[in-house]
């Protein structure tokens, strides 16, 4: 059989390689128990793809436990890549493969499999206990579920067992090897060379580890078993041509990896040491520990007693005249409030990195979600604007975290970054840029004694002077009392509280004139029907608006970036078509925004499921606006 | 109100900012403001190096009325603040002012790790026993019976000694003095300046609306000699007006008891010795209350770690770095990457 052969999709017919089959992208989904190193798999065989050339996406999609109970449906994890000869813009609506590495992984996710697609199944891990405990009544096998599936399986517990034995590990983690004796196998399939995986082995376990040389066997076994096995009768290696990338350097890099280098790339070009100071939570905290390994660029990273401690001390780092930053996730953005407001008070710089997910409250701490945009945007006590900065892939988190500090330093001010869960956690091939690249904005502290007062602003920008402690003879007091606009000090005088009021919000006002117009990414900027969106719906929205204008519906793809301050042509650009559909993953917090703005008639896709926008959904809706 | 040119020797008069104080007439913070200004410009600190940090409350105004520089933050907040700023500027002398309520009840979080972390913060909290800028409700040093608004038929919250909190946090520096104490105070000033790593000082501090006069029974000019005890390293702990009162330990109980010398078989030789680097002994007296014990003054402990936190955090940045500086460009193309033309 041909892996990806799909008569509806591709025209290809079994037994046919992929390259005449005129098929150019690939959905494979594995799915396994939390301890099965699932991720692993799939992180490695995404590296493996993008080294081969192939534009792709990755979705990781993992439970909150750690380690749930052995087999039960509530641990299962799973990674999804989208990979392909075009670009690749989603993790897929449906995989076309889904490798099961339990009864449980296949009960979770077998249901989202496309018709014809193919299903690969640990048998060893089918025991009767097991099939009971994934919730099927009868063996999944043999009583017609999987019938709409090919289905290949094989006992991948006992070949991992076979190979790694001989090197002296325990049964336990001889086991543990079935993962990189799975990524073997998948990296037959699709041809891929196994050399990175062979270094990151080396490099995990060291060349002279039992467990190293087990899995270093498992992974060629794996790949030795497709080649020889009566496999290769039925499956077809497919070989993906590679994507006819922009020339450069490129790697996969997730969204906290950008994020926390854009953070480091911006500091360096205001010319700020930078403090960050975070208190653990799902999905924030790679940040903290990609930066906590970067203190040679100047990085001090504070793991605090709490989100309030951590945005606390951010603010003392920046009074201190460094960058502070903050990184977290809702709830923790809901501890940081009152301090943020301090923030606005005092006007000092501060970088707040939001990795959204799934809520209110802890809700879904794993899933993705866009649902802090009012928190964003207003979530403070009294009249306390800030910018709002939304990435919409891994790699432009890079770029939107060099913004965020650009506009934090320049107007004094907290900036706060919206990203998500699945942002935070996906991977892409990104094009890496070069720092010279990047022009500088260099931060000038305040030295000048004369006419100098803590509140005395930049006549253009309306940012106050930072005057950091340790420079002569400008020894001032700042704090969350109302300030004279005139001396800086405590006043409570009513016209005092209007201006200072004023005054800090036209700040924040007048940054859209420091941003860039809002664009159109697909489509013309007028027309029958506008899909905005903003963030992680970037890819889906994107996919779908081209599909259909392919088929020749006037449709357009509008990507909000900056939240807040909002372009200052977005209301006209709107306005330009006779309808507008908003796509978000919350239960229409864009959408208000933009009604309540400009006060147009916008329609709302909104889905809250933890799982990401499909294209289909989008196209869908795309069709009921413009047949109606 | 900014000092364009230092003279070289300060006065107390460079360390008050030009703002009126806005504290009652006759409340304790004025005492310990001016007890301040001295102090600072007595041990030769420079304004400009020198910050303020303060949570809210009637003590956390106090950075306003100092020519320094200043961050009057949020409730309970300081120590937070305080720690990104020396993390950012190691080099400062950072004092914190807070009160009983900022510092023990919605800060109380921050001041355990600020002390347990040592980061090297002198941190006075004015103790009065009850929440004055709000009004007058209990705090958390209230005795158990307080009447407030709060608790119209008296507080039934069992009190925290600021100092026993202190010690259980690992702080290695803890004092405890009276806000009217001009000359008491500045030594304890002086020397939590001195200590490398956090130091604590809880200064009674006599509310005189809300909640005049809780103190007297240690602080009035009538019982303070036979009410207090002065601690000294090295020195027996005695105390009274003919300086024959003294504390001594029941080995049996390990509880102290106050003894008359030369009443009763007792001699010198029988009176505790203060040993400010000794940990038990300083849980046994800070813990001591009228009427029953003096009230303990002084430096209770002191005993300096190796290092304070932000020398820690120092050290590791330091090795780091030993590497040669980041280079971002670098950083971006390790691991698997790959090449278009």
């Amino acid at each position: 059989m041909n892996l990806q052969a799909d008569a509806s999709r591709g025209g290809a017919t079994p037994g046919t390689d992929v390259s005449k089959s005129g098929l150019d992208a690939i959905v494979v989904r594995f799915a396994g128990d939390s301890g099965d190193g699932v991720q692993l798999l799939g992180n490695q065989f995404s590296q493996e793809t993008a080294l081969a050339g192939n534009s792709l996406a990755t979705f990781p999609d993992f439970p909150a436990e750690i380690r749930a109970p052995t087999g039960t449906t509530y641990g299962v994890s799973a990674f999804q890549i989208n990979f392909g000869s075009r670009v690749i813009k989603t993790a897929g609506d449906q995989p076309d493969v889904l490798v099961a590495l339990n009864p449980a992984a296949l009960m979770v996710n077998y249901k989202m499999l496309r018709k014809g697609g193919l299903v690969i199944l640990d048998s060893g891990a089918f025991k009767d206990r097991d099939i009971k405990r994934a919730g099927f009544n009868v063996d999944p096998r043999t009583d017609g579920t999987l019938k709409e599936f090919r289905v290949l399986e094989i006992d991948i517990s006992a070949q991992a067992l076979e190979i790694a034995k001989p090197f002296g590990v325990s049964q336990k983690e001889a086991l543990r090897t079935k993962n990189i004796w799975t990524l073997g196998l998948v990296s037959w399939m699709y041809d891929r060379e196994m050399a990175s995986t062979m270094e990151y082995i080396a490099r995990k376990f060291g060349a002279e580890d039992p467990i190293g040389k087990a899995n270093l066997a498992a992974l060629k076994a794996g790949h030795a078993y497709g080649e020889t096995h009566e496999l290769s009768g039925d499956v077809v290696p497919v070989s993906m041509p590679a994507v006819k990338f922009e020339p450069g350097t490129y790697r996969l890099v997730s969204g906290a990896e950008a994020l926390a280098w854009g953070l480091a790339a911006g500091a360096n070009l205001a010319g700020l040491e930078m403090v960050l100071s975070s208190y653990p939570i799902t999905p924030s905290s790679p940040i903290l520990h990609i930066l906590a390994r970067l203190k040679q660029f100047g990085i001090t990273t504070f793991q605090a007693e709490d989100e309030i401690a951590a945005c606390c001390a951010a603010i003392g780092a920046s009074f201190g005249g460094k960058l502070g930053v903050t990184a977290s996730s809702g709830p923790g953005i809901a501890l940081k409030t009152e301090a943020i407001g301090l923030a606005i008070s005092t006007e000092l710089p501060l970088v707040i990195v939001n990795t959204q997910r799934a809520g209110p409250s802890t809700g879904l701490p794993t899933k993705t979600e866009q649902s802090d945009l009012f928190i964003a945007v207003f979530g403070r006590n009294a009249d306390a604007p800030i910018p709002v900065i939304a990435s919409h892939s891994p790699g432009d988190c890079f770029d939107v975290a060099i913004e965020a500090v650009r506009l934090a330093t320049k107007y004094m001010t907290p900036v706060m970054i919206l990203s998500d869960g699945y942002i935070a956690n996906a991977a892409e091939p990104w094009l890496i840029p070069s720092m010279k690249n990047y022009t500088p904005f260099k931060v000038q502290f305040r030295t000048e004694t004369e006419g100098f007062h803590p509140y005395v602003r930049d006549p253009k920008t309306l940012a106050r002077a930072w005057a950091v402690p340790g420079t002569p003879g400008l020894m001032h007091r700042i704090g969350g009392i109302e300030k004279d606009y005139n001396s800086g000090n405590i006043s409570y005088e009513p016209a005092n509280h209007q201006k200072m009021t004023d005054t800090r919000f036209a700040k924040i006002n007048n940054i859209a004139d420091d941003i860039p117009e809002q664009g159109v990414e697909v489509g013309n900027a007028k027309g029958k029907l506008a899909v905005v969106g903003w963030g992680s719906t970037f890819g889906p929205i994107n996919r779908a608006v081209t599909n259909m204008r392919d088929k020749g519906f006037d449709v357009s793809h509008i990507h909000i970036r900056h939240i807040w301050p909002l372009p200052r042509n977005l209301g006209q650009l709107l306005k330009s078509f006779d309808k507008v559909l908003v796509a978000e993953m919350n239960q229409g917090q864009m959408l208000t925004l933009l009604k309540g703005q400009y006060l147009i008639d916008a329609k709302g896709l909104l889905k809250v499921s933890g799982q990401p926008l499909k294209i289909e959904e989008v196209t869908n809706a795309i069709r009921a606006q413009l047949e109606s | 109100m900014n000092v364009t040119v230092q003279p070289d020797k300060l006065t107390a008069k460079d360390f008050a900012s030009d703002q009126e104080v806005r504290w009652c007439p006759g409340c304790g913070d004025y005492a310990i403001l001016k007890s301040m200004h001295k102090s600072l410009a007595d041990m030769g600190a420079r304004p400009e190096n020198t910050v303020f940090v303060s949570g809210i409350g009637c003590s956390s105004r106090f950075p306003y009325y100092m020519a320094t520089y200043g961050f009057h933050t949020i409730h309970g907040r300081a120590p937070a603040v305080a720690t990104g700023l020396k993390l950012a500027r190691p080099e400062l002398d950072v004092w914190i002012v807070t009160g009983d309520g900022d510092a023990l009840s919605i800060g109380a979080n921050h001041l355990f790790h600020a002390l347990r972390r040592n980061v090297d913060l002198n941190i006075l909290l004015f103790n009065n026993e009850v929440y004055g800028l709000t009004k007058g409700q209990f705090s958390p040093t209230s005795r158990v019976g307080q009447k407030s608004p709060s608790t119209p038929m008296g507080s039934i919250d069992s009190p925290a000694d600021p100092c026993t909190f202190a010690l259980g946090c690992n702080a290695r520096f803890i004092a405890r003095g009276i806000d009217i104490q001009a000359k008491e105070l500045s030594v304890l000033f002086a020397r939590a300046r001195d200590h490398k790593g956090a130091s604590f000082v809880e200064i009674i501090q006599n509310c005189i609306v809300y909640n005049d006069a809780v103190f007297a029974d240690f602080t009035d000019k009538d019982v303070a000699a036979e009410m207090q005890l002065h601690v000294k390293h090295g020195q027996p702990m005695l105390y009274g007006k003919a300086g024959n009162k003294g504390l001594r330990l029941d080995t049996q109980t390990l509880k102290i008891e106050t003894v008359t010398v030369g009443e009763n078989g007792v001699t010198a030789k029988d009176i505790l010795v203060h040993d400010e680097k000794n940990r038990t002994l300083a849980g046994l007296i800070a813990a001591l209350r009228p009427p029953s014990f003096p009230e303990v003054l002084g430096v209770i402990y002191c005993d300096p770690a190796a290092t304070s936190y932000e020398a820690a955090v120092a050290t590791q940045e330091a090795q780091a770095k030993s590497k040669g500086p980041g280079d971002l460009d670098k950083l971006m193309r390790a691991g698997n990457t790959w090449s278009v033309t």
